[in-house]
């Protein structure tokens, strides 16, 4: 075999992370390169481009090698797959994020890699390539790091206090599932491991008996990643699975990422994939979960079987279902109720509370604040408008949802 | 009618003290007129007058200084005018900043917004050429950037923090920005420079075309975010018409193609991981690992793990709780988090040795539900405590106990099956269903959650006063 070049490699490995769908750069230290070194990182990310999936890039997302002892069907890098493979050198990957930071492509590094030899081994390279980045070229911007489940808990300690993010995947949304299509993933072990992070995160902020701080344990938190699609669970199990691993973990992000057809796919798997609007329902519903007040079942109830309405959003269809809550009135309802009025986002509300308090708000005035009023209009009142009979006609879903398709015959 | 002509470079301080002197000299708006440098229009009526000395102070919230100094850098010629309206308008109402719908503010508040949009999308979009030898002591770059604002001055303090240890300079058609050993400024705009071709942007569009999932194209919601205006300047966008032609043909093809055999080292490769040892894995034996692995209830779902007793395995005394907490469910340990902690803080003051004692629980694994960014805990039912006995009573075999504390209803309904209130059977002996002596008592727990100072010193009273007659068995 001849060698592969860089170019080569770089081709082989970032084609097999783009199933990946976290690209995040946010959070994180507030720092820069001032007093020495290269890069900063201002909390909030920076997408440096998009490709034409939609998706952004932010930070440069490859594996380290995409050899792999597992066979989990749904991944293109399985073992039983013959998908060409390559291994980057620990410097050949510091060199690529180095230059390319230098010339404002990234953000910084994402690394995943699949597992070799074993979880401990793969985890130290992986950690080897973050320690030379940020000890040796002094590298101030964004470090992502895949965790391994099974790597041992020192290797996860140092990946925890060079990286800003750890993530490790969830997969599928039941422990069955994993079983069945991971069968080398232990889902229990993969929670302990994010029981492991958070139990770190929370022992990095309390002060010694000395009063010194110690090193900050992935800043920017954890997240992980959920494929959608795969197995045939309803977007109420996915939404549970999310709050659960909110609310135990303290995630930072749950990725939800539609299953894609992969080049050598398994024969185990759906030959159909979902649709892209599943994926963006559930982000909606995700947001839903934890920026507005909303709970699973108020969200996953408004449907027969569990699953997000694909032509309307889930606030919509919630507030569509719940019509006698409305309309409000903008110029007296709560805050927790004018977070639930489609077309208004959380900045509309906050703006709606400050200006109100000054004077009387009208019609206008809602739409000047960044209100979607084509949305919110049948569910408020203000100053000069009210919807009249609109908030319970029965055409009201049919003005939002795309028109019915005739089935095609061929 | 006054001119005023505010310069490209430093637009937001020179305005703020045109309109300082402007507003203590009460020279009313429709009495201005502002010119930025670069956009001089035909105005015959205006004369360059002498500016205002500064006078008096004048305040002005706070927010309005931030929107100023945004503003001064958008492209649109009235900016200034505007900006200097809303200043007169504030005079007499402050509170203005604070409403969003009014027309001005609105106005003044979008354009601030496509200011920040644009800055951000230069922070983004810039990209860099390697202009010096690659193995210089400080390597040197070049850029050249057409944003929509005038928006490179507010971003050059965040390439210098960035790039603090190379030279590079930005240019844009209005201004040029230069940091050299360390040090930046800024200089008139210029046409665009050559660049000569740098090795690295073919690695770069490598990755570019490869990190694309052909299977899943979505063109608007690329170029929402990055607009065809910007593309000119971005290398990688000569890739995307390429990329988006070859998309279906190649989504296609991947559904299409069968399904392949394994390569022959799958079987090898699959018979190494065989032999691995994690950190991980369960290393207790017997009894515990059987804990671990239970999966008689739907309680092993959600939680992280099952928290099995801790203790000498032969212990003359037991202690046995309610169910594992949020604290106990991450760390794999009973009774560490505040319960536990008041557990330990009582027991050593009635003179227990907690590590003398076999501690466990009467259900293994952590019962609760999801509410936002906490787990809160739930009690377990009459099921799941009659599911958990066989480990329970597999424990209390082992430890062979003279006697066993059950701290709580739940812990008192598991050894005795007796579900009766806790309140009436504390400090009882009562005799459990393997024949073991039990002490009834309160939960730790229950002390935290009493609202009222004088029940919980005596609680904790009655409680110390358990441990300590257990202690002395």
């Amino acid at each position: 075999m001849t060698r592969q070049t860089l170019d080569q490699k770089l081709a082989i490995l970032s084609d097999a992370a783009k199933y990946d769908a976290s690209c995040a750069s946010s959070g994180g230290t507030k720092r820069d390169s001032r007093g020495g070194g290269l890069g900063s990182n201002t909390g909030s990310g920076i997408c440096h481009s998009y490709a034409p999936d939609g998706r952004c890039i932010s930070l440069l997302k490859i594996l380290m090698t995409n050899f792999c002892i597992y066979d989990c069907s749904y991944c293109i890098n399985r073992v039983s797959s013959n998908v060409p493979r390559a291994r980057f050198s620990v410097d050949e990957v510091v060199k690529l994020t180095i230059e390319f930071y230098r010339r404002n492509y990234i953000e910084g590094l994402f690394l995943s890699s699949g597992v070799i030899r074993s979880p401990d081994a793969t985890m130290s390279d992986m950690v080897q390539i973050a320690r030379k980045l940020r000890h040796e070229e002094n590298f101030r911007g964004y470090i992502h790091l895949k965790t391994i489940p099974d790597a041992a808990p020192e290797l996860i300690a140092e990946a925890g206090i060079l990286s800003d993010r750890l993530s490790i995947n969830v997969e599928l949304p039941t422990d069955a599932a994993v079983q069945t299509y991971a069968p080398e993933k232990n889902p229990g072990q993969i929670r302990r491991a994010m029981a492991d992070v958070r139990q770190r995160r929370e022992a990095a902020k309390d002060r010694s008996h000395s009063g010194k701080r110690p090193p900050k344990f992935a800043p920017a938190g954890q997240s992980t990643q959920v494929i959608i699609g795969a197995d045939a669970s309803t977007d109420a199990t996915i939404l549970g699975q999310s709050t659960r691993l909110y609310a135990g973990y303290g995630l930072r992000r749950v990725y939800y990422s539609a299953f894609s057809p992969i080049p050598d796919s398994s024969a185990k798997l759906p030959l159909i994939s979902p649709p892209l609007q599943r994926e963006h329902r559930l982000y909606q519903a995700d947001w839903l979960l934890r920026f507005y007040g909303f709970g699973v079942e108020e969200i996953t109830s408004v449907t027969p079987d569990g699953n997000l309405d694909l032509d309307i959003d889930p606030k919509l269809a919630w507030a569509l279902a719940h019509r006698g809550l409305f309309p409000l009135d903008v110029n007296r309802a709560s805050r927790d109720l004018l977070l639930r009025v489609p077309g208004f986002g959380v900045k509309t509300v906050n703006r709606i509370l400050t200006t109100r308090r000054h004077r009387h708000l009208r019609y206008e005035d809602i739409a000047r604040m960044g209100a979607s009023m084509k949305k919110a209009g049948a569910f408020v009142t203000a100053g000069g408008w009210t919807p009249g009979g609109l908030t319970d006609s029965a055409h009201l879903r049919a003005r939002f949802a795309p028109p019915p398709q005739q089935m095609s015959l061929f | 009618m006054q001119r005023v002509t505010v310069p490209l470079i430093g637009a937001a301080p020179a305005w703020r003290a045109a309109a300082r002197g402007l507003l203590a000299a009460g020279v009313q708006p429709q009495d201005v007129l502002w010119n930025s440098e670069g956009q001089e229009g035909a105005d015959l009526f205006g004369q360059d007058a002498a500016m205002p000395a500064a006078g008096a102070a004048t305040t002005v919230p706070r927010s309005f200084i931030a929107l100023a100094t945004s503003v001064a850098y958008h492209r649109d010629p009235q900016r200034f005018a505007r900006l200097y309206a809303l200043l007169w308008r504030l005079r007499e109402a402050p509170q203005l900043m604070a409403d969003r719908a009014d027309p001005d503010v609105a106005k003044l508040r979008a354009m601030e917004k496509a200011v920040h949009r644009c800055r951000h999308k230069m922070r983004a979009f810039v990209r860099f050429r390697e202009i010096g030898a690659p193995d210089a002591a400080r390597r040197s770059f070049a850029a050249w950037f057409e944003p929509e604002h005038y928006t490179l001055e507010m971003n050059a303090p965040f390439f210098a923090g960035r790039f603090a240890d190379m030279d590079w300079r930005i240019a844009t058609p209005d201004v040029t920005a230069v940091f050299e050993r360390g040090q930046m400024r800024l200089e008139p705009g210029q046409p665009a420079p050559a660049l000569p071709p740098d090795a690295s942007e073919e690695l770069w569009l490598t990755y570019f075309r490869n990190i694309f999932n052909p299977a899943r194209l979505k063109v608007t919601a690329m170029t929402s975010e990055m607009p065809r205006k910007y593309w000119k300047n971005l290398p990688e966008a000569a890739a995307i018409p390429d990329l988006i032609a070859t998309a279906p043909e190649r989504a296609r093809a991947m559904a299409a193609a069968a399904p392949t055999l394994p390569p022959p080292r799958a079987a090898a490769a699959q018979a190494g991981l065989a032999r691995q040892v994690s950190a991980w894995r369960d290393t207790g034996e017997g009894l515990e690992a059987a804990i671990r692995a239970c999966t008689r209830c739907p309680l092993h779902c959600h939680a992280t793990q099952a928290v099995c007793g801790e203790g000498p395995q032969r212990a003359a005394l037991m202690v046995v709780g309610e169910q594992p907490g949020d604290q106990e469910d991450l760390a794999g340990r009973p009774f560490v988090g505040p319960a536990g902690q008041l557990f330990d803080k009582i027991a050593a003051e009635a003179g227990l040795d907690r590590s003398r004692a076999y501690i466990t629980n009467a259900v293994k694994h952590f019962k609760h539900i999801p509410r936002g960014r906490r787990r809160i805990h739930q009690r377990p039912d009459a099921g799941e405590v009659a599911h958990c006995r066989w480990w329970l009573d597999a424990e209390i075999e082992r430890a062979r106990p003279d006697l066993i504390v059950a701290m709580g209803a739940t812990a008192a309904l598991a050894l005795t099956g007796s579900g009766a209130r806790i309140t009436a059977r504390r400090g009882t002996v009562e005799r459990g269903r393997l024949g073991h002596n039990v002490l009834i008592t309160l939960h730790p727990s229950y002390l935290l959650r009493l609202p009222e100072a004088e029940a919980r010193a005596s609680a904790t009273a009655d409680f110390r006063a358990d441990l300590a007659r257990a202690a002395a068995i």
